[in-house]
């Protein structure tokens, strides 16, 4: 085999297997980073931003948590999934971000009477009562309203549990190490969850399935 | 008959019930757990339709250009790093580098009969513009044979750029050694050029060897869309007019150094 061969063979082979460009970064090769980094940033986003709900936050969070996974890169077992690794060092980072956010918040304004559900206080549901809408857009983006009030109100271990194992299909084991926790207790998270956003949801959304059914929907 | 509890079906549904045969054997035959099913599968079915930002094709790439400069150097395994058969020949040029500037100091020492780090480090700075010099004009020469080449024959339908992608290989691992070097030296717009130059570098290496007219297109877009024929030109006459300067001062260096930093 010549040298070409074998340099193109090399450079195919970090570009398609995680473990070969884990072993090239080790070995001082900063380069060979950025084919993990291009390749797992898409997904490392959507975790976060249904973490967070904010594009912002979302990005930062992924920076965040590459640069992590480098500075953190020796710890990592070769037989273990680098995309997964790096998932639960998003998650875990969201986690304590989305914390600290609320900590400045409530540092920052003190909880208004009738907020409890954090319902009432949602700037958005202002802007939109007021926005003269089309009815079906209105309750289009009131549905969206609720979703996301819902899934805010969810405590952060639990709006977790509920993105990995629904949206982004971990398995129970994987959230069970994110949360800290046991896969019973973990399992047990992600039914919480459900049932809050069902408890919160299903009198909307029961509506306007029936509506749709009956085809009395605009 | 005993229900299914919520819990039950929360689990069922989302793939983490222990007992999923019997939940669905009792699915099948009670209307009314699965009337519930369905009241979640709603609420699930909803939540669905949240919408997700697109943050775009080239999202990874923009994160690698945001975390790049931020990431510490690692110094590795040094032995692993060194066997690899492609670092083999690039370590050959540094090596010839780091030869030409003990010569090019031991000469400048005599010469002067005063031993100062700072006319070292103008040698070793001399020594880098015309390595880097002669490679981006390799580079250039390399893009600019690419960007020319057809198929001899229209009627052909395969154009072979394997001597081009041969060079675009021995190219990509100098490219790296100089870049890693510029941004050691603090030559963010070098190393910046450099970057860009590696993309291409790196596009044009991992193309196959044959191509049709249309792949070539593709290839020469990318390139002229990167403007990185015209980014390379502008640095390379930057170097030879640094390198015809010869004996530069070291502040009329700092400045050239600056104002490639805006390219």
């Amino acid at each position: 085999m010549n040298r070409m061969q074998q340099s193109i063979e090399n450079a195919q082979a970090i570009a398609t297997s995680d473990a070969l460009a884990v072993e090239h970064t080790l070995a001082g090769e900063r380069d060979a980073f950025r084919v993990l980094v291009e390749r797992h940033s898409q997904n490392v986003f959507r975790l976060a931003y249904r973490m967070t709900g904010n594009q912002q936050d979302a990005e930062e969070i992924v920076q965040e948590a590459f640069l992590r996974a480098y500075q953190k890169l020796g710890q990592f077992e070769a037989r273990a999934n680098f995309g997964t690794w790096v998932y639960r060092i998003a998650a875990n980072y969201a986690i304590d971000r989305m914390r600290q956010k609320q900590k400045e918040d409530a540092r920052r304004e003190p909880p208004r009477a009738g907020s409890a559900d954090g319902v009432e206080d949602d700037p958005m549901n202002r802007v939109a009562d007021d926005a003269p809408t089309p009815e079906r857009l209105t309750q289009s983006l009131e549905l969206r309203k609720q979703m996301e009030q819902a899934l805010a109100a969810l405590s952060h271990a639990e709006r977790t549990a509920f993105v990995m194992r629904h949206w982004e299909g971990c398995g129970i084991e994987e959230i069970a190490a994110v949360l800290k926790s046991n896969s019973g207790a973990a399992k047990n998270t992600v039914f919480r969850a459900v049932q809050k956003l069902r408890l919160a949801l299903q009198p909307i959304v029961g509506t306007r399935t029936q509506a749709q059914a009956m085809g009395t929907e605009s | 008959m005993n229900h299914m509890t919520e819990e039950q079906l929360i689990a069922y549904r989302e793939g983490i019930a222990e007992q999923r045969a019997a939940i669905s054997d009792h699915l099948a035959a009670c209307e009314e757990c699965r009337a519930e099913l369905e009241r979640i599968e709603a609420v699930l079915a909803a939540l669905d339709t949240l919408p997700m930002p697109d943050p775009g094709a080239d999202y990874g790439r923009r994160v690698w250009q945001q975390i790049a400069p931020r990431l510490p150097e690692k110094r590795g395994r040094w032995w692993q790093m060194w066997l690899a058969p492609r670092r083999l020949a690039a370590a050959g040029a540094v090596v010839a580098l780091i030869i030409a500037a003990f010569v090019a100091g031991r000469m400048s020492r005599r010469d002067h009969g005063v031993d100062n780090s700072a006319s070292r480090e103008q040698v070793r700075e001399r020594v880098l513009i015309v390595a880097v010099g002669e490679h981006l004009g390799h580079s250039e020469r390399m893009l600019v044979e690419l960007s020319n080449a057809g198929p001899s024959d229209p009627a052909q339908k395969q154009v072979n750029i394997s001597a081009e992608q041969r060079r675009a290989e021995d190219l990509l691992e100098e490219n790296r050694m100089y870049r890693q070097t510029a941004l050691q030296e603090g030559d963010a717009g070098l190393a910046s050029v450099l970057d860009d130059l590696e993309r291409v570098l790196l596009d044009v290496a991992h193309s196959p060897s044959e191509v049709t007219p249309k792949q070539l297109e593709a290839i020469r877009r990318k390139i002229e869309a990167r403007g990185i024929l015209f980014k390379v030109r502008v640095v390379g006459k930057e170097l030879q007019q640094r390198q015809e300067a010869s004996q530069p001062a070291p502040a009329q260096n700092d400045s050239k150094k600056k104002e490639r930093n805006k390219v």
